[in-house]
């Protein structure tokens, strides 16, 4: 192949979302994350014989929720098929999915584009689906041990069209996914725990050409920055294929986060034919339009009218709201404040600050906040009423975020309090300038940075809890 | 549709079984026996018949999203043949 | 009191006014099988706790907590229904040592009504075969001619019955597994509407046509029975809600009035003269008790055997994939890996016609191939469904043969699969369309071995059926004939 100058990186993607029903798909059994091995198990999820899946209701609706959210059409009539193949974390050698009528299709979801314009990922279609189980190397006995805690877990998977052409794309398009879901309560989108899952099909080709290249998969990312490096690192090494004249082979790779590189997985030893028919142990859905609207209007405002609305009803600029309305934790810190009566733009300040501030140092994310929500507005009375200094609240923050203290309290427990006190601020002030005549003399001889080092002197000494604007007053008045 | 060889050795790949030697031969002739007999299907008028999986036409029947206790542990593991620490064992399958 | 002669309902109506003991009636039974079970090998498992059952359960009865006119009455279960702690084994080696801890919804429903199970049954491994010979523990013999096969697969409960070793059996049926060895043993069975008995805890050969049903002496047996298991059950979702089995309106019925359609398309080439002649007899009975019988075609019939194996086949290989040799079952000694694990595992665990079943599944699934097979094979099955809905616009029941032959000689079939799948012709329709349907014994061949009659009903007339079949037995005593083998012994 003659070298193209430039190639364009064509992306699909297969996200699994684990939903937050209480029981499992098929069985009764609890969908609690973690817990002893084989502990969340019964004949059913463990596929013991004769035993047969009995259908949760609450799936269905939240996938349902899942569709109309995600502007999907809603299939009157579905079902469920059988996927068949032999893996020990697939009790049954089968895994119950939709391959011929999903619950929901064509759909799609608006993101800004690399242009700085607006365009639509397109969703192929949401099927319903059960996890597998988890496999655990044993190094002592070089055995893999299963745990069937997760088989069972529901599962929706939202498949798009390949309408993604770059990695901050993707990220966009699985923030805005994971918030809706968050929003609507289906799911809560760990990734950590594995409830939010992404597999990319990324091709490239010569720009301009209409043809799709040859694709592979990528499995294994467990966050937006896995998944950013993955499209990098492996769209770099199907273009270095291809430019030294190779050719892209269709293929499952697994990202090595740590090694930086895709690796093809080994290619099952045998034939590899899913062997899908319609599961005979379940019946057809029917999804009537009645309980199509009613759905619809049970769903909460979502993150882009949300957006829409704090960018025109209380003034918000368009970057603080479309971060805010990123998180369904964060907006609930921001609302519930809001409620309180504290002002939308100091709450957007303080939250698109100091709280990503935080929360980007820690590498956590808005849902692993364990603080009192309302710790945020009682910091921002303080500093409103000039109990406490700017720059102490967030010192209290810290503290709020970090342990959940009680920043009233905290506050008092440390002295924290504004010196409101003129006298004292006074006195503190006279024995900085007592201590420090060189200063003195030099601000006196015009320099004005010799005042910054008195103002700051001052500060150190009060402990930063009188005003600054106040002690500079102080200070000029003193100095004369 | 002829059964092939090859064909009886992807049959049994993809079931994950494999008929004794001796028995392979006769094995191919039943099903291409068989084979041929089902394929009489094909004489029959299909033409616009909605395939049918269930012959009554049940839908929605759904359970509450209710917890119920799991099983004890050792019942989950009670049949297994090999485990280990309350896991089954299998051997290595990872790359 | 004659026990040997004593129907499940008589043994049942004895126990309840104190005449016998649900203990002494455990005892009896478990004499017969001493007796008989070396011969015909009905049961591969013999519970341990029968006569404690037995002495809990008269404690029921006695006390008022069981009424149903079965309590106290021994009885088997074929093994491919989990009773808890239990072997359960489907007949196969994968399964020989698994103990489920939970119980089918049919046998927990028929130990609510006071039942005394024996054991587990004899039958075709994993339900796949019409002679029970390929189960792991051996054929089961034929009580009537010990060198002929019961029938299968449910051939370990129609022998048991026929053979006196228990008063009523649970069987399953996926293409005549009831039906066809209740014919050959010449005892009453039916199998009742799909999902009207739950299949929750019946190991599943092919989940869209297996179906739980009872075997016994005469139809109010059969009824009686049906009566305690035809419950809808939550975890089964194909299962419906049914007006279940009125045993007072089975035994006061009559046929007056009732039309028969025999379709002439049962009386082709394949079906045995005498077996035809039988069925001609049985319907000029029911004529002359005042049913209308008239002939008409269907000619579908020929496509019912392509269908059936392309479908049971092709849900048998999925629902057999979980014989893995992980998490119970057989395992092979010695593996290299994974794959292997699988391979060797599920080689020497299965059988050959369960091997064949799921490469035959394995083939009509496969990408490619799907179409022309598996969907073709549903559109057969809308199309069967069809007829009959039709033919059930002008009769009341269908009646025909169950068989074309009656009992082969052990062995004649199993080298000739295709010869054997031929023998399903007239019963795996009504696994397709869902259909109730029994047999029910009218009459005997030249070498004096059993021919049963086909009842077949609209969704939900088990009623119908075994009425018909109750006053067909009321005038004929062909149900009531002992096995020669038994009369020889």
């Amino acid at each position: 192949m003659a070298k193209t100058t430039s190639w364009e990186i064509v992306m699909g993607l297969e996200v699994h979302v684990e939903l937050a029903t209480k029981t499992k798909i098929f069985c009764s059994c609890t969908t609690e994350f973690g817990g002893a091995p084989n502990t969340h198990c019964c004949p059913i999820c463990t596929g013991m014989p004769g035993v047969l899946p009995s259908l949760n209701k609450a799936v269905v609706e939240y996938a349902t929720k899942a569709g109309l959210a995600l502007n999907c059409e809603i299939t009157r009539y579905n079902k469920f098929d059988r996927k068949n193949y032999f893996y020990p974390d697939l009790p049954k050698a089968y895994q119950i999915s939709q391959l011929y009528l999903p619950i929901c299709r064509n759909g799609g979801i608006e993101i800004e584009a690399e242009n700085g314009g607006k365009k639509v990922i397109g969703i192929h279609e949401i099927h319903m689906e059960e996890d597998a189980g988890k496999l655990v190397h044993d190094p002592w006995t070089d055995s893999t041990m299963v745990d069937y805690n997760r088989c069972g877990v529901p599962l929706i998977e939202i498949v798009s069209e390949p309408d993604f052409r770059s990695a901050n794309e993707v990220i966009r398009y699985l923030e805005k996914l994971k918030a809706i879901l968050q929003f609507i309560g289906v799911s809560d989108c760990k990734m950590q725990e594995g409830s939010l899952r992404a597999d990319i099909n990324l091709s490239v080709r010569p720009v301009g050409s209409e043809k799709f290249g040859t694709r592979t998969e990528m499995k294994n990312m467990n966050s937006f920055k896995a998944i950013a490096r993955a499209i990098n690192g492996e769209s770099k090494r199907q273009i270095e294929v291809l430019e030294d004249g190779g050719e892209v082979k269709q293929e499952t790779r697994r990202w090595d986060d740590n090694k930086d590189a895709s690796f093809a997985m080994r290619s099952k030893e045998d034939a590899q034919d899913y062997k899908y028919f319609p599961e005979p142990d379940l019946i057809p859905i029917e999804i009537s339009d009645e309980t199509i609207e009613q759905t619809r209007n049970s769903l909460p405002e979502l993150p882009e009218a949300k957006r829409q609305r704090y960018v025109s009803e209380l003034g918000l600029s368009e970057y603080d709201a479309s971060q805010l309305t990123t998180s369904k934790y964060l907006v609930a810190l921001f609302e519930q404040n809001l409620e309180a009566g504290y002002p939308a733009k100091e709450l957007a300040n303080w939250i698109m600050g100091e709280v990503m501030r935080l929360l980007s140092d820690s590498g956590r994310e808005p849902e692993d906040m364990t603080f009192d929500y309302s710790y945020l507005g009682l910091l921002i009375g303080m500093v409103q009423k000039n109990e406490i200094t700017r720059n102490t609240a967030k010192k209290v923050f810290k503290a709020v975020f970090e342990e959940g203290c009680d920043p009233v309290r905290y506050v008092e427990e440390h002295n924290l309090k504004t010196v409101t006190d003129t006298g004292a601020v006074k006195a503190a002030i006279q024995e900085v300038v007592a201590a420090n005549q060189k200063s003195v003399d030099e601000y006196k001889s015009g320099k004005e940075k010799a005042l910054q080092y008195l103002i700051g002197q001052s500060m150190r000494a009060l402990r930063g809890k009188a005003d600054p604007q106040t002690v500079t007053a102080i200070l000029k008045e003193i100095l004369g | 549709m002829v059964i092939t060889d090859e064909l009886v050795t992807y049959l049994e790949a993809l079931g994950r079984i494999r008929l004794p030697e001796e028995s392979r031969a006769k094995a191919q002739s039943d099903l291409q026996e068989i084979l041929q007999y089902i394929d009489t299907l094909s004489e029959l008028d299909t033409e616009g018949i909605e395939p049918m999986s269930h012959a009554l036409p049940l839908t929605n029947v759904m359970r509450e999203d209710e917890v119920q206790p799991s099983i004890p542990t050792e019942d989950v593991l009670r049949n297994a043949p090999a485990q280990k620490d309350n896991y089954f064992l299998v051997p290595r399958s990872f790359e | 009191m004659n026990l040997e002669t004593m129907t499940a309902l008589e043994l049942g109506a004895a126990i309840k006014n104190g005449e016998i003991s649900a203990v002494e009636a455990a005892k009896f039974s478990l004499g017969q099988i001493d007796k008989y079970d070396k011969k015909f090998s009905c049961f591969v498992t013999v519970q341990d706790d029968v006569l404690q059952r037995a002495e809990e359960v008269q404690k029921k009865i006695s006390s008022g907590e069981y009424t149903s006119p079965l309590a106290g009455v021994p009885m088997g279960i074929k093994d491919n229904m989990c009773q808890k702690g239990i072997q359960t084994s489907c007949g196969s080696r994968m399964l020989s040592n698994f103990k489920p801890t939970y119980s089918a919804t049919a046998v927990e429903e028929i130990m609510k009504a006071g039942a005394v199970p024996l054991g587990k049954l004899n039958m075709d491994e994993f339900a796949m075969g019409s002679t029970s010979e390929t189960s792991f523990f051996g054929a089961t013999k034929n009580p009537w001619n010990v060198a002929c096969v019961p029938g299968g697969s449910s051939g370990g409960s129609a022998a048991a019955v026929a053979a006196g070793e228990c008063f009523y059996a649970l069987g399953s049926d996926t293409g005549g597994s009831i039906r066809q060895p209740a014919s050959f043993c010449g005892v009453t069975g039916i199998k009742p509407t799909y999902g009207s008995v739950s299949r929750f805890g019946l190991v599943a050969y092919a989940s869209s046509l297996d179906q739980i049903g009872p075997i016994a002496h005469n139809a109010a047996d059969c009824t009686a029975v049906l009566a305690e298991i035809m419950k809808q059950d939550k975890k089964d979702n194909t299962s419906v809600a049914t007006k279940g089995a009125d045993l007072a309106a089975v035994l006061n019925a009559d046929v007056k009035g009732t039309k028969i359609g025999i379709p002439t398309d049962f009386f082709g080439e394949g079906l045995d003269k005498e077996v035809a002649a039988a069925i001609e007899a049985a319907a000029k009975q029911l004529e002359s008790m005042g049913a209308t019988v008239e002939k008409f075609d269907m000619p579908i019939v020929k496509y019912a055997i392509p269908a059936y194996y392309i479908i049971a086949s092709a849900e048998a290989s999925s629902n057999l994939s979980r014989y893995d040799g992980i998490k119970y079952g057989y395992r092979a000694d010695d593996f290299e890996d994974l794959l292997d694990l699988y391979t060797k595992s599920r080689s020497e665990g299965f059988g050959m016609e369960v091997k064949r079943r799921i490469m035959l599944g394995c083939f009509v699934l496969s990408s490619g191939y799907y179409d022309a097979y598996y969907r073709k094979a549903l559109q057969a099955k809308a199309l069967i469904k069809e007829a009959f809905d039709k033919a059930f616009e002008k009769y009341d029941l269908i009646l025909g043969p169950v068989a074309p032959t009656t009992a082969l000689k052990i062995g004649e079939n199993l080298s000739d699969p295709l010869k054997m799948y031929l023998g399903d012709i007239y019963t795996v329709m009504m696994n397709l369309a869902g259909l109730p349907a029994a047999s029910v014994p009218c009459g005997f061949d030249s070498k004096g071995m059993p021919v049963g009659m086909h009842l077949i009903g609209n969704y939900f007339d088990e009623t119908k059926i075994l009425g018909a079949a109750h006053a067909y037995q009321q005038v004929t005593d062909w149900h009531k004939r002992k096995p020669t083998e038994l009369v020889n012994m």
